[in-house]
């Protein structure tokens, strides 16, 4: 059974889920047009655990938002294309794309407080998603929803449901929500800084929770964070993404060993590792919007030449499905420290 | 605390039987007995001269609590504080008035704790302005210098804290703090709210500041990897209680008490080649304040029948080297 399972994602590994392209997506604001996402490729495998890391106000949030072209008012998608199983989801009408929302592709908040309704209960919320996306009745919704619960781990899932989330600790309303995602089976969830706003304790529940749920049911995940420790302990593949622009794509390996951009590398140089020496530091980041015309991490590169100065570089091929936007493209040495 | 090595005067800051309790809403409407939140219970440790005592522990393990008690931002409900000797857990607002200028803070929300209605001058300004220190042109010219002592530049000064970034934000605060000639600075997840590229900076700026002024640093942080990097000694905090106190490198070389285990067991390291999810124990339980007993028990994997019943007090199992439980 478990090798049959084996086998099956081995053959699913290599069939693409998502295929972003050059995704661009801004925000119409008093001040003018702000370019949130300049230019964003990824490509989602089935059954991956797939990551997303870059500083705050890199475009990671909003990139993965547009997926199911969630945004506020004033957001808009400029360009580009996001096909999921080979539509385009930029071009599904409202009922179309409800019917994928929350089904094939659900999605997890940082801030499960204010992610769940307070003043319903954890039962009735869970149940109305469940119901939403299945043909059953209110009771065999509510079976599945203790079902879900128990299987994320909440050791009273009867009392569980009858509780508003208040009454829940950080950890446990984390695990809420992701029973809610899995309850519709989905293909691709997309867990948004799930576990920055807990414990480290939980931090690691929750992930390990997370990656045994994405084995057992072959979906793909794309996980954003911050965090360089929890892409390396979950993720197969990821991205960084730097001021709009997804600079290095590989997989994990690729990314942590031989980073190639310079600012994946000064991203790992910077994390405290455990041992002496002093944190590495890198230069402050640059707030002032430049035109997009050039690389993002151009004013801090201490490798910028003039050709930098003059034109975006595309992405150089460092080594099969290892690509880096740098005009020096894999010649940056790099040692592990 | 029983440590003889370090003679009495060494000490900055030295903390007994340090308890914060708080009342809480009664649960029951018709009830008039009183509930207390016991944030902090009877907490000892103490702080040499000119380094930096990191404080860990996940939410609700009373670590701000003990810094802003030390600040005397709350009244201790028993036990005492000293500051250099002199006790100030009890002592009178108007004779706090020159420890208050001696200890000073910088906070984790460089968002509220900046005013948003006065500029970068004002604000630097206004610690020497309470405790009477320079002349108006003096302060001036200080608030300058302070600021490219952390870095900002100068036409800063006129700003107002909207202007800036997160990290900019933070050395203001340090610039604030530092307005005062501070001997002890309590840094309360100074770098928690900050993206992985400032938190560095601001680290290194701390510890050059600690080297150039004989700063004494409390370190509140739950991000183990940083407060290894830049304490010398750290205390682990457990629901108010001390559960373990060492040295930076015997705590991560051989953490003993099962709580350090656990927190050290939960650190990710940015390594894919070193995966160690798999070991951590899927439900390790939730805090839970328990009445009698270790207060770890419910969730150790060692717990006998003597954790449930009798608390560990924080004995030297090695030297230098505390820890609060049966197992030693």
């Amino acid at each position: 059974m478990n090798l049959e399972k084996e086998t099956n994602s081995r053959q699913g590994e290599n069939e693409i889920l998502l295929e972003v392209k050059n995704l661009q997506v801004s925000f119409f604001t008093e001040a003018g047009e702000v370019r949130a996402v300049k230019d964003a490729d990824f490509t989602v495998k089935k059954g991956e655990f797939f990551g997303i890391v870059g500083e705050s106000g890199s475009g990671k949030s909003v990139a993965t938002k547009s997926f199911l072209r969630l945004g506020p008012q004033n957001c808009r998608i400029k360009g580009g294309s996001i096909e999921f199983e080979g539509r385009d989801i930029l071009k599904l009408d409202s009922e179309e794309l409800r019917a994928i929302r929350g089904k094939d592709i659900s999605i997890i908040f940082q801030d499960s407080l204010s992610a769940l309704n307070p003043v319903y209960t954890i039962g009735s919320k869970l149940t109305e998603v469940i119901l939403r996306h299945n043909q059953m009745t209110k009771q065999e919704g509510r079976k599945r929803a203790v079902e879900l619960l128990t299987a994320v781990g909440i050791t009273e899932p009867e009392k569980c449901m009858k509780s508003y989330p208040h009454e829940l600790s950080g950890g446990m309303r984390q695990r809420v929500m992701i029973a809610m995602a899995m309850s519709s089976h989905p293909k691709m969830i997309i867990a948004d800084e799930p576990t920055t706003a807990l414990d480290v304790t939980i931090q690691a529940q929750i992930l390990k929770l997370l990656k045994r749920l994405q084995k057992e049911s072959g979906m793909s995940v794309v996980l954003i964070t911050h965090d360089l420790g929890v892409v390396a302990q979950t993720c197969s593949r990821m991205a960084v993404m730097c001021g709009g622009y997804v600079v290095e794509e590989g997989t994990a390996e690729d990314i942590f060993y031989h980073p190639s951009h310079p600012y994946t590398q000064a991203l790992i140089a910077s994390m405290p590792k455990t041992g002496g020496g002093k944190f590495e530091q890198f230069l402050e980041r640059d707030v002032s919007d430049n035109s997009g015309s050039l690389c993002p991490f151009l004013s801090r590169c201490k490798y910028a030449c003039e050709e930098c100065e003059k034109s975006l570089p595309g992405f150089a091929k460092i080594s099969e499905g290892h690509i880096s936007r740098c005009h020096k493209g894999g010649t940056i040495s790099w040692e592990m420290k | 605390m029983g440590n003889e090595m370090t003679r009495q005067e060494d000490l900055l800051i030295e903390v007994k039987d340090l308890c914060v309790h708080f009342r809480r809403k009664a649960e029951d409407v018709f009830s008039f007995k009183p509930s207390w939140l016991r944030a902090v219970d009877g907490v000892n440790f103490s702080i040499k001269k000119g380094e930096t005592f990191g404080l860990v522990g996940e939410s609700g393990s009373g670590k701000s609590t003990i810094g802003k008690a030390i600040l005397r931002y709350h009244e201790p409900t028993s036990g005492e504080i000293f500051y250099d000797g002199t006790e100030i857990g009890h002592m009178k607002e108007k004779d706090l008035m020159p420890f208050r200028r001696k200890m000073q803070s910088i906070f984790q929300d460089p968002y509220s704790s900046l005013d948003p209605s006065r500029t970068v001058r004002e604000i630097i300004c206004e610690p020497m302005e309470i405790h009477r220190m320079y002349t108006p042109a003096e302060r001036k010219e200080r608030a300058a210098e302070l600021l490219s002592v952390v870095g900002l530049k100068q036409e800063d000064l006129t700003k107002y804290p909207h202007e800036f970034s997160g990290g900019q934000r933070q050395r203001i605060s340090i610039a604030r703090a530092l307005s005062v000639h501070p001997e002890f600075v309590v840094c309360d997840e100074p770098i928690s709210a900050l993206d992985v590229s400032l938190q560095a900076q601001i680290v290194n700026m701390l510890e050059d500041l600690q080297d150039s002024r004989g700063l004494t640093y409390l370190f509140i942080s739950h991000q183990l990897q940083v407060v290894q990097k830049i304490c010398d000694n750290i205390g682990v905090l457990y629901l108010g209680s001390m559960m373990e106190i060492s040295s930076s490198e015997k705590l991560y070389g051989n953490p003993l008490h099962p709580y350090t285990k656990m927190l050290i067991a939960s650190i990710l390291p940015p390594d894919p080649k070193n995966q160690v999810l798999d070991d951590i124990t899927a439900d390790v339980g939730v805090q839970e304040r328990a009445e009698h007993g270790c207060k770890f028990h419910n969730r150790c994997p060692w717990c006998t029948e003597k954790c449930k019943n009798e608390t560990p007090a924080l004995r030297e199992a090695e030297p230098g080297h505390f820890v609060a439980c049966w197992r030693y």
